[in-house]
């Protein structure tokens, strides 16, 4: 599929359900979610995180990716604003399937690959039936 | 527009309340087409940033899971050129429950606000974001330049 050209989405902003502390804009990334045979794979475009920025917390049945980035170039004059820079935060709802006590993150070229592997299911039972 | 020739008070009152309908629909719309419209000129990938001191021009630009590898960048005294391709990463095969990140190639081509020095760019590409530095100056003459990892 690399024969798509890429077209420049706007960055959609988080509704902030209370007055957000700073003034600074947080994003809500674009996210894949895929289903392999052992493990459902998350993929979140965070571009300018690196791996002190990014905070990913698992309560309950909830992981939630929080991630702060810093504009670098701020001191300069800006001359085009395409884009904005800001933080980066969303939640998303792990399903029973998935066994919490191994999920794993990664963080490569500012994409954030989370594996959410799959939890052993009890194998199917077959139960014997006696007649008579 | 005939309630706004009514005398006081109604008038302050009905004058009240259209200026908080307009920021209403002020509020309304920027919801709908998000803070960022006036900012947002261009539709080609990669959207950048562009900032300047007194010796360089600076550009920025979001290449989230583009590696250097799939980064071509050429200058001319004039222009940069950033061609490249995004790959999504991920076997056709999986099922996907949800498909929001997008993939494909990209070749744009900006035009820069001053001439630059071709021969003296440089840039770096970390945590998915491209930072050019280019050093303001005379001389052409288009020349491919090296990626650095950042």
């Amino acid at each position: 599929m690399a024969d798509n050209i890429l077209n420049v989405k706007a960055k959609q902003e988080l509704e902030p359900k209370a007055e957000p502390t700073s003034d600074r804009p947080v994003f809500t990334p674009p996210v894949d979610i895929y289903e392999e045979k052992d493990a459902l794979v998350l993929l979140a475009d965070l571009p300018g995180v690196g791996e002190s920025d990014l905070d990913i917390h698992l309560e309950e049945n909830t992981i939630t990716i929080r991630a702060k980035v810093s504009d670098t170039l701020k001191d300069k004059e800006p001359l085009v604003t395409e884009y904005r820079v800001g933080d980066y935060y969303r939640k998303f709802t792990v399903s029973n399937m998935v066994d919490q006590d191994k999920i794993s993150a990664h963080l490569k070229d500012g994409v954030l690959r989370i594996v959410l592997p799959k939890a052993e299911v009890k194998k199917p039972r077959k139960v014997p039936v006696t007649a008579g | 527009m005939v309630l706004l020739n009514i005398k006081d008070p109604l008038e302050a009152a009905v004058s009240k309340e259209i200026s908080r309908l307009q920021s209403e629909m002020d509020r309304l719309f920027e919801r709908f087409f998000g803070k960022g419209l006036p900012f947002f000129k261009s539709h080609e990938y990669p959207a950048v940033n562009v900032y300047h001191d007194i010796d360089n021009l600076y550009i920025t630009a979001e290449l989230p899971g583009v590696s250097i590898e799939d980064l071509d960048i050429s200058l001319e005294e004039n222009s940069i050129t950033i061609k490249g391709q995004k790959k999504s990463g991920v076997s056709e095969d999986v099922s996907f429950h949800r498909k929001e990140r997008d993939d494909g190639s990209f070749n744009r081509v900006i035009a820069l606000p001053v001439k630059i020095d071709p021969e003296k760019g440089k840039a770096t590409l970390k945590n998915g974001i491209l930072t050019i530095t280019l050093p303001k100056a005379e001389e052409a003459k288009p020349k491919k330049i090296d990626i650095k990892i950042g």
